[in-house]
């Protein structure tokens, strides 16, 4: 056994040696650019990536023409929801999402909130300037809005109805295990509603969303439904026309291809349009410009097709070693916390808390296993994660968390080996605890009067 | 995050992990943080009625910046008196360990626990000299 031992599959996973394989022709002689239509060169190149994009396509269920390759998540996230919004804004303006999305997406939404608010400051300031029959300073509009009570004023009224290119933003709570609650989701559904994005499989505490359910709800409805898929696409069987999925984001590197390629699935029947957030020689059918990365594409599809044949069997093998593990720390260790539902959750996931036992410590001290502290104060914000948070978990259960991830290369020896460690150091991190020691002789610790520093 | 040598020394090697008898009148006890914030340090000083600290004891969750500061203050002091003590900084923690920028909040709680543990050991003294009068 090698140390150290990567148990951290969330943030990326290692390249299958076969999928770099089938990707060096296309970096050494078959180079060419996909659009190049005059040559040999540029018909090898097509014709990896239509190939390469069928495998993407299989993997979920679709064809082909709706696989838009970009550069990655992040990237596929921004483009649906920047490209729903704009594309569809006379139709309405309001998305859904949930609050423990990945970051690409809160922040998209984030943006989208900001733009329209700006939009609105502006039409405030105009129909001041009208009103006051003058130019108005934006200092003056606080004062000058109380005057003239613009919450009553038809035109303003009229004004702010109006597409900004910005949107309003619904952030769900979710329930204790993680899951959307459906009902809350119709709920929140209103006739402006044009987008509900909601993650497939959960990137900190591995929890699978009920993707099916949200689709025919969203269908039913007629709203689009994007699904940032990255972390579950590979691992457990998705399908885009079985799930009513419209817009799906993939990426490559968390299912052992390279980095920096990933794609957007857009929906042809009945037909989602998007506006590019990216312009340029009209690549991807104008909705993604720019050369494509024709190497990255060929690894990405073998990747997909390694993903696709080899599912059933690799799940069943990696939760096999989720199971070792949990039960290894959870037998040895008192006051441990599974994070999120077990019946809904990706195979390799165990989001743990080990409570009184801090985690950024408890990482410090299993240097030889790359985990992930389920927190995020290892940076310069000692805010626990807000993934925990928004499931209800205590902020000390918070800060002593952490997310093991399994992946294809995880074996059983490493497994027994991080469990040896992992338990050690928790016990000893615990003997060091006066938390442990205070909640051992049956103390409250929400009695105690804490000094916030 | 690179932690310098020192900090990971305190972290593997702790020194002075323990409990003492709180009620013990010639113990302080001072516990600073929060569990919320994901620091908790608990130091003891065993103090000698003239004020000479004899001992030291503490316990941390917390980072190991956070474990590393409050194994390094009961080293620190041990062998002094409470009034040397008061004047232990959390500037010379952080500088001692080099701390990272992010972590200075951890030599704070550092300072913060010798001045709780030597206000509690006050306290007591005063209380027994008010119930001996």
């Amino acid at each position: 056994m090698k140390l150290p031992i990567y148990m951290d599959n969330h943030a990326t996973t290692p390249m299958d040696p076969r999928v770099l394989d089938v990707m060096l022709p296309y970096l050494r002689e078959d180079f060419g650019n996909a659009a190049s239509r005059n040559h040999v060169f540029g018909w090898k190149a097509e014709a990896a990536v239509k190939k390469a994009r069928q495998q993407v396509a299989e993997l979920i269920g679709a064809t082909d023409q709706e696989i838009v390759f970009t550069s990655g998540a992040t990237e596929s996230d921004n483009l649906a929801i920047k490209g729903v919004v704009e594309y569809y804004k006379s139709k309405g303006d309001h998305i859904i999402t949930l609050k423990t999305e990945h970051k690409a997406i809160l922040d998209t939404c984030k943006r989208l909130e900001r733009v329209r608010q700006e939009r609105l400051d502006e039409l405030k300031l105009l129909r001041l300037g009208q009103l006051a029959g003058r130019d108005v300073s934006p200092e003056e509009v606080a004062e000058l809005a109380t005057k003239h009570d613009l919450d009553n004023d038809e035109t303003y009224k009229k004004w702010a109805e109006m597409p900004t290119g910005g949107a309003r933003v619904t952030y769900l709570d979710v329930e204790k295990d993680g899951r959307v609650n459906l009902e809350k989701l119709e709920e929140a559904m209103t006739p402006k509603t044009v987008l509900v994005s909601i993650m497939f499989a959960n990137n900190e505490i591995g929890v699978v969303q009920p993707i099916a359910e949200i689709g025919a709800l969203c269908r039913k409805k007629g709203v689009l439904f994007h699904c940032d898929a990255v972390q579950g696409i590979g691992k457990v069987p998705f399908d885009v026309e079985a799930m009513k999925v419209d817009l799906a984001s993939i990426t490559s590197h968390k299912m052992y291809g390279p980095k920096g390629i990933g794609a957007l699935y857009v929906r042809r029947k009945p037909r989602v349009r998007i506006a590019p957030i990216i312009d340029g020689g009209g690549h991807e059918r104008g909705m993604r410009s720019g050369t494509l990365n024709v190497a990255a594409i060929v690894g990405f599809g073998h990747a997909a097709q390694l993903a696709r044949e080899e599912l059933a069997d690799e799940a069943a093998r990696i939760l096999r070693l989720r199971e070792k593990l949990r039960k290894g720390l959870t037998d040895a260790l008192d006051m441990t916390i599974i994070n999120g539902s077990m019946e809904h959750r990706l195979p390799g996931n165990l989001n743990i808390s080990f409570a009184h036992a801090e985690g950024e410590s408890l990482m410090m001290g299993i240097k030889d296993v790359a985990v992930s502290s389920g927190s995020a104060c290892t940076s310069a914000s000692l805010e626990p994660s807000y993934v925990l948070r928004a499931l209800g978990v205590d902020e000390e259960l918070a800060h002593s968390s952490i997310r093991f991830g399994l992946g294809r290369f995880t074996t059983e020896e490493e497994v027994d080996y991080v469990v040896q460690l992992v338990v050690d150091k928790v016990r000893k991190l615990r003997d060091m605890s006066p938390l442990y020691e205070m909640a051992k002789e049956g103390i409250d610790l929400k009695s105690i009067e804490w000094t916030a520093h | 995050m690179a932690y310098s040598d020192k900090v990971i020394d305190h972290y593997e090697n702790p020194r002075n992990v323990g409990t003492m008898d709180k009620e013990d009148p010639n113990v302080g006890t001072g516990l600073v943080g929060a569990p919320a914030c994901g620091d908790v340090m608990r130091l003891q000083l065993k103090i000698s009625d003239d004020g000479l600290i004899e001992d030291a004891r503490f316990k941390t969750f917390g980072c190991g910046s956070a474990i590393a500061s409050s194994s390094l203050v009961t080293e620190w002091v041990k062998g002094k008196t409470v009034d040397q003590a008061m004047t232990i900084s959390n500037k010379d923690v952080a500088r001692e360990l080099a701390l990272p920028p992010v972590k200075i909040h951890c030599s704070v709680l550092a300072e913060d626990a010798i001045k709780a543990a030597i206000e509690d050991f006050k306290k007591k003294r005063a209380a027994r000299k008010a119930q001996a009068s």
